[in-house]
């Protein structure tokens, strides 16, 4: 029977129930490979349920440093009866199911092209553990050992990575070590280890990975540091898997870094609102009155806030908002993934609005755009919204360190302050006196009578005198659409890389693929296997809207250009199509809205049978992704 | 349009201790209604922040939709205003009070901005204390939608086209009393004498501070039948009159023994309340929504300073907020610099 084989280049993929306290055995075993200095993400697979369903997961190891999924999985553990079916079944053939064999394995489960290892942890744990909840909780451990066995992890790595855990309760240290080594030693002494997966120390080949010293964190704590760094003293939420983790985190860094040394009080407020709209109303008012402010949320709280969206677009008050997508719509399924929400976030609100969006896909980058997005807010008078998901926030990932310049100045604008407010000649809040459409703001108190102005949502001429001229109208939202153009010159650049060199391309067209957030990675890995397969494509990273003259250049030079992204209807094919002059036909869309993030060989087929298909060589774009 | 400024007047040329006169606490003219309750409602707000002698530009004056919202404009033109959404001023309120809690903020919203739309706003910005002035122009009606009935429209009260509202209506002011508001006082838009101080009170007090106003829409419900007219509230009031003396007056005036109760607020100023009826007691909540019951049994509308609690603890003081506003902060007090993140790098290896 063949054996998948393969050094640093696997999927493992865990089969738990929740609530059993797996998540922290899975880390730690993700933790230790990364620790050892192989690439790995692992990604969680979770039911909107707090106790008793199943959950999974996922650890991609690749020593090229690929760190999207890569589709499949090579090695199953499974300790939930429930879903076992299921479980035997996604595993490649030629791949390996781990399984607590306390009961034997039902007939029915027994597949005769993958290779099965029966221990059974809950027998051994009942054995060693009087106390029910150590039995379970050491179950997990226990697999983790086993699984240091079959795949050769550095057994002083995962104590290490106890002991940081568990810092000074030797008893705990000690039970949990007892426990990998049970597992461990079942492994070494019933089955031939290591199996042909195995990781080895030190066995990375992801150029970009070696560059620096990696961390590994999740998204939505390093936005929540961004907002540390980039000066927000304001939050206000409510609370909504996924972005829950973003304030929290924020309130716990805030609590160790935004004490007033002399006082002991707080050089901050967060306030847990009763709804979005309150969230967002909060630090609008905040925004208003000269902090840095932002709130947090998901899918079904950007709905609550459009209203106030629209508000802050046009009365042009800063503020923040950090969008971790989540499947829609309504509750969809609010532990699953998505980037769905870039059409709602685009254009949030009535009226002719629209929002800047920035678009991470890194740990690094939620830290470094969360803290932009606070200078882009006050320089662009606007809302910044930056559009996370699930799979960045809440998952870890292998990250560049985060940096920080600490000649960093804060961009705080055009708002004058009393002296200026003396000098200037003339001033009118909505007066375009330096043509870019950003105006001259001033905060509440400023000077005793210079400055004070009505900021509303209904129209108003330059003076902030309240108006209904169409005139004074159409003057004002015209400079709101010239101020969005030259917020393309403050927002992330696309990115591009050098084309991959392709011996005997397969193709005439001049292809190229367009993708954003957490599509990327994937993206990239699927481009590497298309090339090999004669197929060059040039690659551009979105990283903001308004998108940037290059991203119009780049879908002219191409013949067709692929639109890589997560949710069913194309929506950000759709929004480069409104907002691009390019011949619509050009962009394909590649799509995955399951819930699950979008993998490489997803990508890698969807584009191989566009262009094998008769329609890809006539350069006639596919009807399914016509409808405009 | 109405005019609410007599351009000669003598008292205008009065200077508060300041050295500041009325008119500068001036708005813009008023576009609503001639002789519409709110009018008054801006006029002693003008005349609470020049007598109180509170610079200008240290007030923030925030409101949601609605006529009523519309009034900032047209009181205290130096002041910076903002008119945010139909029901939402409390969150925006909260935001800017807690961005610099070093100004005074002036909430104005309408029944139908405070007792429909913006009944969860409202309610949770009694909860958190913020520290803010908040008065309801309340016309039992939507006035700027033409005269549709509003969650205060009482029970029975008729509509000017003839229907008969069979709702009960939303008392504001026992709401607020139940929901632990600080400062609750209710009052009549034509009632300066007891309106100002109230205001006056309102602003000097530390926490929320709720003014339930009764204000005749003239356009829509101020004809017989609406229990918000005019006519009707004139003939039903019960007012408690009082007067408000700040901290840095002296005690000029002089009141009979037993005539008065004085209250001390947290910032010394004292608060005279003059009882037509001997033993209302302003810090005894359960008495202060039983009166306020009886009265609305009675078909009496009882103003005055209805329940106050001068200790109360702010949204300010429950954050632990630091003394300084956070608007003044910079940098330096808020970037903890790449030592720090280093550290935390090293924490995530
Ligand atoms: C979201 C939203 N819904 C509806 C409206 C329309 N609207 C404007 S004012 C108003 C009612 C105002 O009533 P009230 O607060 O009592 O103020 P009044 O005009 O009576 O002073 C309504 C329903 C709106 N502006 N926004
Ligand atoms: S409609 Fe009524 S509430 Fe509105 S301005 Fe006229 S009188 Fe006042
Ligand atoms: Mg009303």
């Amino acid at each position: 029977m063949k054996k998948i084989k393969g050094i640093n280049d696997f999927v493992v993929k865990f089969a738990n129930v929740n609530g059993t306290g797996s998540a922290s055995a899975n880390h730690l075993f993700a933790k230790a490979i990364f620790r050892m200095g192989i690439p790995v993400s692992p990604r969680n697979i979770f039911p909107s349920n707090i106790q008793g369903l199943p959950t999974w997961y996922e650890v991609r190891v690749s020593a090229k440093g690929y760190l999207g999924r890569r589709g499949g999985v090579d090695l199953m553990v499974c300790v939930n009866p429930q879903s076992m079916e299921k479980d035997v079944a996604s595993v490649e053939p030629g791949g390996y199911f781990v399984y607590d064999s306390t009961k034997p394995l039902a007939p029915h489960l027994k597949r005769d092209d993958i290779h099965y290892f029966g221990i059974p942890f809950t027998q051994m744990c009942m054995r060693e553990y009087p106390n029910p909840r150590l039995q379970q909780l050491l179950k997990n451990v226990v697999y983790v050992g086993a699984l240091a066995a079959f795949l050769d992890i550095d057994f002083s790595v995962l104590k290490g990575l106890l002991n940081d855990q568990f810092k000074g309760k030797e008893r705990l240290i000690s039970s949990n070590v007892h426990a990998l080594e049970m597992g461990y030693h079942y492994a070494r002494d019933h089955f031939k280890c290591p199996l042909p997966i195995r990781l080895k120390k030190g066995g990375n080949s992801a150029p970009h990975i070696r560059e620096s010293e990696h961390i590994l964190m999740n998204g939505n704590t390093a936005a929540a540091l961004g907002a540390i760094y980039g000066g927000a003293t304001v939050a206000a939420w409510y609370p909504i898997t996924p972005s829950t983790s973003v304030v929290d985190a924020f309130s716990q860094y805030a609590e160790r870094m935004r004490i007033d040394p002399g006082s002991g009080k707080r050089n901050f407020a967060v306030v847990q609102a009763e709804d979005e709209l309150a969230a967002i109303g909060v630090a609008i008012g905040a925004g208003w009155n000269g902090v840095r402010a932002f709130t947090a949320t998901s899918g079904p709280g950007l709905s609550l806030m459009s209203e106030f969206l629209g508000l802050a677009y046009f009365a042009e008050i800063p503020v923040v908002l950090i969008d971790v997508q989540r499947s829609g719509p309504s509750t969809g399924m609010p532990t699953r993934s998505q980037q769905s929400d870039i059409l709602a976030a685009a254009y949030a609100s009535h009226g002719d609005t629209k929002q800047v969006l920035l678009f991470p896909a890194t740990p690094r980058e939620c830290f470094d755009m969360t803290a932009d997005a606070f200078d882009l807010t006050e320089r662009l008078q606007t809302p910044v919204i930056l559009m996370s998901d699930l799979d960045l926030g809440m998952n870890d990932w292998m990250s560049p360190p985060l940096e920080w310049d600490d000649d960093y100045q804060m961009d705080r604008g055009k708002v004058l302050d009393a002296q200026q407010l003396d000098e200037v000649e003339k001033w009118g809040r909505y007066l375009d006196v330096d043509g870019d459409g950003i105006c001259y703001r001033t905060l509440p108190g400023t000077h005793p009578d210079k400055g004070a102005y009505f900021t509303r949502g209904s129209s108003k001429n330059e003076m902030a005198v309240y108006s209904e001229s169409g005139d004074d109208y159409v003057q004002n939202v015209d400079r709101l659409l010239r101020k969005f153009e030259t917020a393309k010159k403050y927002v992330p650049r696309p990115k591009t890389h050098d084309p991959i060199p392709v011996k005997n391309p397969k193709t005439d067209l001049k292809l190229g693929a367009l993708f954003f957030g957490t599509s990327a990675s994937p993206s990239y890995e699927a481009v590497e296997m298309l090339a090999k397969e004669g197929y060059p494509i040039d690659t551009m990273r979105i990283r903001a809207f308004p998108f940037h003259a290059s991203m119009d250049a780049f879908i002219h030079s191409h013949d067709l250009v692929f639109v890589i992204e997560q949710n069913r209807d194309g929506q950000m094919r759709r929004l480069i199509i409104n907002e691009c002059e390019i011949p619509p036909g050009k962009l394909v869309s590649v799509l995955n809205y399951s819930g699950t993030p979008i993998t490489a060989r997803k990508i890698a087929r969807i584009i191989r049978e566009t262009l094998q298909s008769d329609d890809a060589k006539a350069n006639v774009v596919p009807l399914h992704s016509e409808t405009v | 349009m109405s005019y609410i400024k007599p351009k000669f007047r003598h008292p205008r040329l009065q200077k508060n201790a300041l050295g500041f006169t009325v008119a500068d606490y001036d708005g813009a003219i008023s576009t609503l209604c001639a002789g519409c309750g709110h009018d008054s409602i801006s006029a002693a707000i003008r005349n609470a922040c020049f007598e109180s002698a509170i610079p200008p530009h240290r007030i923030a004056k925030v409101s949601g939709i609605g006529c009523s919202s519309k009034m900032p404009t047209y009181f205290l033109g130096k002041s910076h205003g903002f008119n945010s959404v139909h029901g939402r001023m409390p969150s925006v309120a909260t935001g800017a009070s807690l961005a610099n809690r070093a100004l005074t903020y002036i909430g104005v919203s309408g029944d139908g901005d405070t007792a429909s739309i913006g009944m969860g706003q409202f309610i949770h910005l009694i909860r958190r204390n913020v520290n803010m002035t908040y008065i309801v122009a309340n016309n039992g009606c939507y006035g700027l939608t033409k005269g549709q009935d509003s969650a205060t429209a009482d029970l029975g009260s008729v509509a000017k086209g003839g229907a008969v509202n069979p709702f009960d209506g939303i008392d504001l002011a026992s709401l607020a009393i139940l929901q632990g508001a600080s400062f609750v006082g209710r009052s009549f838009s034509g009632d300066k004498e007891q309106l100002e101080p109230l205001i006056r009170a309102a602003m000097a007090h530390n926490g929320f501070a709720f003014i339930d106003v009764v204000s005749p829409c003239v356009t829509f419900n101020n004809h017989t039948g609406s229990t918000k007219s005019y006519s009707n509230t004139r003939e039903h009031l019960e007012p408690m009159a009082l007067d408000f003396v700040p901290m840095r007056e002296e005690i000029r005036t002089q009141y009979a023994e037993g005539s008065t109760q004085s209250v001390t607020l947290h910032d010394g100023s004292v608060i005279h309340l003059h009882k037509a009826d001997s033993g209302y007691k302003t810090d005894d909540r359960m008495g202060a929504l039983n009166a306020i019951q009886s009265g609305n049994d009675a078909d009496r509308i009882l103003t005055g300073l209805l329940y106050l609690d001068p200790n109360s603890k702010d949204l300010n003081t429950n954050l632990n907020l630091a003394t300084r506003p956070l608007n003044e902060l910079g940098r330096r007090e808020l970037c903890p610099g790449s030592k720090v993140l280093d550290s935390i790098n090293e924490g995530l290896r």
